[in-house]
């Protein structure tokens, strides 16, 4: 016990301060109120879908986790049902198996529900779909309505947390 | 000498030491049963369309070096190696799933296939437009019948950041009595979007098979066009590939340790790796240009070089590095409620494992050992002798002491190949060639595998395997006999691909 604390205290609090919003990342106009925005992001529930990525943005995702970004100590947290789900956090060329799971996580979900689209794949299939390609969709706007696009290869973790204030802070 | 003597064997112009043979009829199971007879494994199986009709090919290693077989399909049929490899039976499925050639009397469920896709995409002839009935009804799982047995079904979409995959429990109260795999949801036609495209354009899509393993895929790559085209990289090159593999190496086990304590109800672990890892992500991120080292290493070499100023800020990474894993390794060993999970969890025998192939980390974990950094090592391992990790425990917390091993093991190995890395370019130029060439590296997972077939400079056929291959049916074995519970931290334990596999 004296050298978890002590590895915690010499360690000490890393915690930076987290990016501005940008609107320009917003591909569709917000359907809820500032006010309901505004109280979805005081207590945001994110639920991750990877619908086909390499695994590299879920990389990043996971490091909005780690104590330099630490997405909890902004109020927000990943949750394991889409039913508690404020945000739907999607990555990948949206590969073909994956649409229909992809669609019921999103009919799962209560409104009001945002869509942060997260990658060059999440935003139109990136390197997979440069041509036709017959096992993915190319991007999650295909298959359910998007917030926000982060583009990126991937997207750095605070590139990833930017899109996410933006899609509830303006 | 070589132990393994085929007529027609020709050695590959390769960094790594790999023949190729025609293996016709009874040849093709026989040459797979001399490289079990040795004691040696199955890497990958997979199917191709040559002018005279379909071909498989089987790569197999022994105590030299791969043996890759090449065996006609005729009238689209081949004799499985599913009873001298089982790990043979998955990748002979997918054969089927994605050219149509079968293995009669073996198991004819679909495995990458969803039935969403019109049939056989890899065939030149495929036609993605084609109107095809999509198969309907559900994917027949084996179930466990009797009193009290009842059925988990979990995925593909799972309660966390990770990939998405579907496991059928047949479960006893608690006791897990059997767990089936479906994989393939992730399968986004990598081997088809390879082909047509120029030798030096697919790099970049080899980078994203499977997003951990990006510089080990894209040095596989790289070995199999430069082998292709008789390129062999500069001696400063190898030694910056090297320093990169093992970064990625690191990274990766530091994400895993921290999971799996995190995993284990010890989120201290989770914040203090990942925290370690997020300073080495920067390092490369400002040294190198990207966090993951995407695209570093590309055909001909790398795409950075390491000057004065990323030297000395590795140096005191590594330093750094190793006296806090040092610390968090006493911490993770003394804490009784973490040991107590991980102790004879998630058990794979040695027996087991070699029976199944078990390869990698894993294998290591349970005794199968191999690693090709060891075994048959290329340039720069060829000079740094590499010591290998193993653990005879076979259990969740023989898979953490592995990681623990290399990450050591691979900061030692980063400073000697700083030390030792003489001047040079960094990059040649590959000419347009033809030919059929292979690439085989060690990731952080276990070996990987490219081939390639170029006509002209133009990609007609690429091949990547994953390791994960072998070691997501040994999964299934692991976790008989746990608590349902367990299964996360089980699954953690081995941490595979399912891009890697589903491609």
């Amino acid at each position: 016990m004296y050298r978890i604390l002590r590895e915690i205290l010499k360690n000490g609090l890393k915690t930076e301060r987290e990016p501005s919003p940008d609107a320009s990342l917003r591909v569709s106009p917000a359907k809820q109120s500032g006010e309901v925005l505004a109280t979805l992001g005081n207590a945001l529930a994110i639920r991750h879908v990877d619908a086909g990525s390499c695994n590299g943005c879920e990389l990043e995702i996971h490091a909005l986790n780690n104590p330099c970004y630490r997405l909890e100590g902004l109020g927000m947290g990943f949750v394991a049902s889409p039913r508690h789900a404020d945000m739907l956090l999607v990555t990948g060329p949206v590969s073909k198996h994956m649409e229909e799971a992809l669609q019921r996580t999103y009919d799962a979900m209560p409104e009001p529900r945002l869509v942060v689209a997260i990658g060059d794949c999440g935003k139109n299939g990136g390197v997979f779909c440069r041509r036709k390609n017959y096992a993915c969709k190319g991007g999650v706007s295909s298959v359910i309505p998007v917030d926000v696009e982060v583009p990126g290869c991937p997207p750095e973790p605070a590139a990833i947390l930017q899109g996410i204030l933006s899609a509830f802070r303006t | 000498m070589n132990s393994m003597n085929f007529e027609g064997m020709v050695k590959m112009a390769c960094a790594a030491p790999i023949w190729t043979v025609e293996a016709e009829g009874e040849s093709w199971r026989k040459m797979a049963k001399a490289c079990a007879d040795q004691g040696g494994r199955l890497v990958s199986i997979w199917g191709s369309e040559a002018a005279e009709g379909f071909v498989v090919f089987a790569a197999c290693v022994f105590s030299e070096g791969m043996l890759i077989s090449r065996c006609s399909a005729v009238d689209g049929k081949f004799a499985s190696l599913a009873d001298i490899f089982p790990c043979a039976a998955r990748m002979q499925r997918a054969v089927h799933d994605m050219l149509g050639a079968r293995c009669e009397g073996e198991d004819e469920r679909p495995w990458l296939s969803h039935g969403i896709w019109p049939p056989f995409p890899l065939r030149k002839s495929y036609d993605p437009e084609l109107d095809f009935a999509p198969a309907g009804g559900n994917y027949p799982f084996v179930a466990v019948e009797g009193e009290g047995v009842h059925e988990i079904a979990v995925g593909p979409v799972h309660a966390g950041i990770i990939e998405p995959g579907h496991f059928r429990f047949q479960v006893v109260g608690e006791k897990v009595l059997r767990l089936e795999e479906r994989l393939g949801y992730k399968h986004k036609g990598v081997e088809k979007a390879l082909e047509g495209l120029m030798q030096n354009e697919g790099a970049e899509l080899a980078a994203r098979i499977s997003g951990d393993s990006t510089v080990a895929y894209s040095w596989a790559y790289a070995m199999a066009l430069e082998a292709l085209c008789g390129v062999t990289v500069s001696t400063r090159a190898g030694f910056l590939r090297g320093i990169f593999l093992e970064r990625e190496r690191i990274v990766n086990h530091l994400a895993d340790l921290g999971a799996l304590g995190n995993d284990a109800g010890f989120s201290f672990g989770l914040a203090q790796f990942s925290a370690i890892r997020e300073d080495m992500l920067r390092i490369s991120k400002e040294h190198f240009g990207h966090r993951l080292l995407m695209d570093i290493v590309v055909p001909g070499g790398v795409s950075k070089d390491i000057d004065v100023k990323a030297r000395e800020a590795i140096l005191a990474e590594c330093a750094s590095v190793r006296e806090k894993v040092l610390i968090l390794r006493e911490i993770y060993a003394d804490h009784t409620g973490l040991q107590d999970r991980f102790l004879a969890t998630g058990k794979v025998e040695s027996g087991l494992a070699a029976k199944l192939g078990l390869t990698g980390l894993a294998g290591r974990a349970s005794r199968n050992a191999c690693d090709l950094r060891e075994d048959h090592p290329h340039a720069p391992y060829d000079k740094l002798d590499v010591s290998m990790a193993t653990h005879h425990g076979g259990d969740v917390a023989a898979r953490v002491s592995v990681r623990f091993d290399e990450i050591l093991e691979s900061l030692r190995l980063v400073r000697a190949m700083l030390e030792m890395m003489p001047e040079g370019e960094i990059a040649r130029e590959i000419p347009g060639c033809s030919g059929f060439g292979a690439g085989w590296v060690e990731g952080f997972r276990g070996e990987v595998l490219l081939t390639l077939e170029v006509e002209k400079g133009v990609i007609r056929r690429a091949h990547a395997h994953d390791p994960s291959w072998q070691n997501w049916p040994a999964l299934e074995f692991a976790v008989i006999g746990n608590i349902v519970a367990d299964f996360p931290l089980i699954n953690k334990s081995f941490n595979l691909s399912y891009s890697g596999h589903d491609l």
